[in-house]
């Protein structure tokens, strides 16, 4: 293996270094994990209480508001939007702090520097694939049988994951340089859980704002969840509109991540 | 000379240097935007002159030299001559500004043993990680996994959190997973300088391993026997230039003989101990000073805010950064309360300092009720060779060690 190093020529080998340790990711998200699981007293159960907690409130909130009434049974409903809001919001929040979190290792050792945001949200993909359990329950105890278009949901789930990569890259970087997008993620994602259609549906939004609502990114993705799981009809320009939002950010965060890279162990 | 594995060629690395007030290289947005928004004209002006005032430092320059394959070099100069960066630039960490850097073969660099160790993990489980992190891939960290355990002599620990570990095992262990690395090029720094006595020992006997089994490896260090029984080449570097490069006793021999252009005679300004003090003045004379002659101290320090000053002492080091001696100065008046913009003064002597001629480090040790921090190399102190009529010629200095005995013959 012969390596170049030439001011600004970094990337040479860059994607090729990517597949080459891809070992790490898995380690750091493991590690992350494992983490987790050993300083919480609770472990595993906090990923699920959270999650019961935060849908409990929902759907007293929907009851008290007397939001439009749904086919589907509500918790089923809220389950299937909470989901990727809270796989998202996770792993955009981990993601955004991963560089910081690791800058130890950033000054010490060369690897492909993506490899940290990513662990993060892989970290975080494994958080959701313990509440889906949740989910499966919930599906169990209102005897709702899954739809053919429930083989859609890994394209949904790809997305999401694919959007929390993308934001979380660019935040990231920017975490490193600025240090109060500490303060800003959080707030970010506290109001996303507001413009996004979890407690209600895309139908309960007056029809003119539907296109503007449609923006946030989160809408498609909670709409296909929906449409996965409870197999209802989609609003299909707000997922496509979704899928094409999330390529974009997906490339300008891979690419403003890539442009400030290499001064990271400078900076850090 | 066989075909070179490592080739650099007129590689620099500059780092910006801010005249800011606070150093640190991340900047706050909150600053810049409400700079910006209110006042945008000053905004403006401000980061105009901001870019003048930030000056270029070129830690390394020109450096260009060549590496064949299975050869043993060891990279040496004072702190902050560039060692470090020239490490970094050949592991990736950080980029070049100028020139390339070929590399014909996989790098694997320690700089740190126990880099990316988590204390709540358990041996075992850092064993894969730290070599993840360090480049091993699985199968080739559970091929070695026994043969590393065994060498960190950690087998009935495997499974504690490495929190519970003593210090020393768990720098046996980080060093265990590094040097089990299979890489054609091996960048090591400074971890012989970790650990006991014992585990030195070990770990130079596997560095030897390592560099008779043919890799090439790049090794910093101050400590100069390990550079010499390691090294059959050693690159001196001296403000991010090669100031020689040859034969490791030769390129030793100058760095050790060479004096520091511009040798701080003390401290330039003031210095910063901690929050509440600072020293505003420290000396020594004579300086140069001979073996066995006498040289006197003098500092004084302020408080900026009240202190309660506990401890202090002159610490004395070899540039091999082997602590050698110490002057206890509690006996002048410590502990000691200052008021806030209180001094102190206070000096001493040695009547005859007992060290062999060669540059030393001075700094000082000080702990308050607050703070605790030992500030070393504050003066570079010369100490020149003694003059002794007739009998032999002394041998070389760094045959004699550190310490000039006084003593008496009969025969």
């Amino acid at each position: 293996m012969r390596v170049v190093i030439e001011p600004g020529l970094a990337s040479a080998n860059y994607w090729r270094d990517l597949w080459r340790y891809r070992e790490l990711l898995y380690f750091l998200a493991w590690r992350d994990l494992v983490v987790r699981y050993k300083q919480t007293v609770i472990g595993v159960v906090w990923a699920l209480l959270r999650p019961g907690l935060t849908l409990a409130a929902f759907v007293a909130f929907r009851r008290l508001v007397g939001a439009g009434r749904s086919d589907a049974p509500e918790p089923v409903l809220v389950m299937a939007a909470l989901l990727p809001w809270q796989f998202f919001s996770s792993a955009l929040l981990e993601a955004s702090n991963s560089l910081i979190g690791n800058a130890n290792l950033l000054s010490k050792v060369y690897f492909p520097r993506l490899i940290i945001p990513l662990a993060a949200v892989t970290t975080a993909l494994a958080d959701f694939a313990i509440t889906l359990v949740l989910l499966g329950v919930l599906m169990l105890v209102y005897a709702i049988a899954p739809s053919p278009a429930v083989l859609l949901m890994p394209v949904f789930i790809l997305e999401a994951f694919a959007l929390a990569v993308g934001g979380g890259l660019w935040l990231a970087a920017l975490n490193v340089r600025y240090r109060d997008f500490r303060y800003i993620v959080p707030f970010v994602i506290q109001m996303s859980l507001f413009v996004s259609p979890i407690a209600f549906t895309i139908a309960d939004v007056p029809e003119r704002f539907r296109a503007i609502f449609a923006l946030n990114p989160l809408v498609g993705i909670i709409e296909g969840f929906r449409w996965a799981i409870l197999g209802v009809t989609p609003n299909v320009p707000a997922v496509v509109s979704s899928m094409v939002i999330t390529v974009v950010v997906l490339a300008i965060g891979i690419y403003y991540f890539r442009g400030t890279e290499r001064s990271f162990a400078d900076v850090v | 000379m066989s075909e070179p594995i490592v080739v650099a060629e007129r590689v620099g690395k500059r780092y910006r240097i801010q005249h800011q007030r606070d150093r640190q290289p991340y900047v706050a947005l909150r600053d810049v935007l409400t700079q910006a928004v209110g006042q945008p004209r000053a905004w403006w002006r401000a980061r105009r002159r901001q870019h003048l005032a930030c000056e270029d430092f070129w830690a390394l320059k020109d450096v260009t030299f060549r590496v064949a394959a299975g050869e043993v070099v060891g990279i040496i100069g004072r702190n902050g001559a560039g060692k470090s960066t020239l490490l970094k630039v050949l592991s990736r960490i950080t980029e070049p500004t100028t020139g390339r850097l070929v590399l014909d073969g996989r790098v694997a660099s320690l700089l740190e043993v126990g880099t990316g160790f988590h204390p709540e993990l358990t041996g075992r489980e850092n064993i894969y990680l730290n070599g993840a992190i360090l480049g091993m891939s699985r199968a080739e960290i559970v091929r070695k996994f026994d043969e590393i355990v065994a060498f960190a002599e950690i087998e009935t620990f495997l499974d504690t959190p490495v929190k519970r570990y003593s210090s020393g095992m768990y720098v046996r262990l980080a060093f265990a997973v590094a040097a089990h690395l299979e890489p054609e090029i091996l960048i090591v720094d400074e971890v012989l300088s970790v650990g006991d006595a014992e585990f030195q020992k070990k770990c130079l006997g596997k560095m030897h391993e390592v560099s008779r089994g043919g890799r090439t490896v790049l090794f910093v260090s101050h400590v100069m026997p390990a550079v010499q029984s390691l090294c059959t080449r050693a690159i001196w570097l001296e403000r991010g230039a090669i100031a020689a490069d040859g034969d490791v006793d030769a390129a030793i021999h100058r760095y050790l003989s060479h004096s520091p252009a511009g040798a701080a005679d003390g401290p330039a300004g003031q210095v910063r101990i901690g929050d509440e003090l600072t020293l505003d003045s420290f000396e020594m004379s004579p300086n140069p000073v001979e073996t066995g002659g006498r040289v006197d101290f003098a500092l004084r320090l302020q408080a900026m805010q009240p202190a309660r000053v506990e401890h202090l002492a002159l610490l004395f080091h070899s540039i091999q950064e082997l602590r050698v001696a110490i002057v206890d100065l509690r006996e002048a008046g410590a502990p000691r309360t200052l008021s806030a913009g209180e001094t102190w003064a206070l000096g001493g002597s040695i009547a005859a300092l007992p060290l062999v001629e060669g540059d030393y480090r001075v700094g000082l040790g000080v702990g308050t009720t607050a703070y605790a921090g030992d500030h070393l190399g504050l003066i570079d102190l010369r100490v020149a060779p003694r003059h002794r009529p007739g009998g032999h010629v002394p041998y070389a200095a760094p045959y004699r060690g550190v310490v000039e005995l006084d003593y008496q013959l009969r025969s």
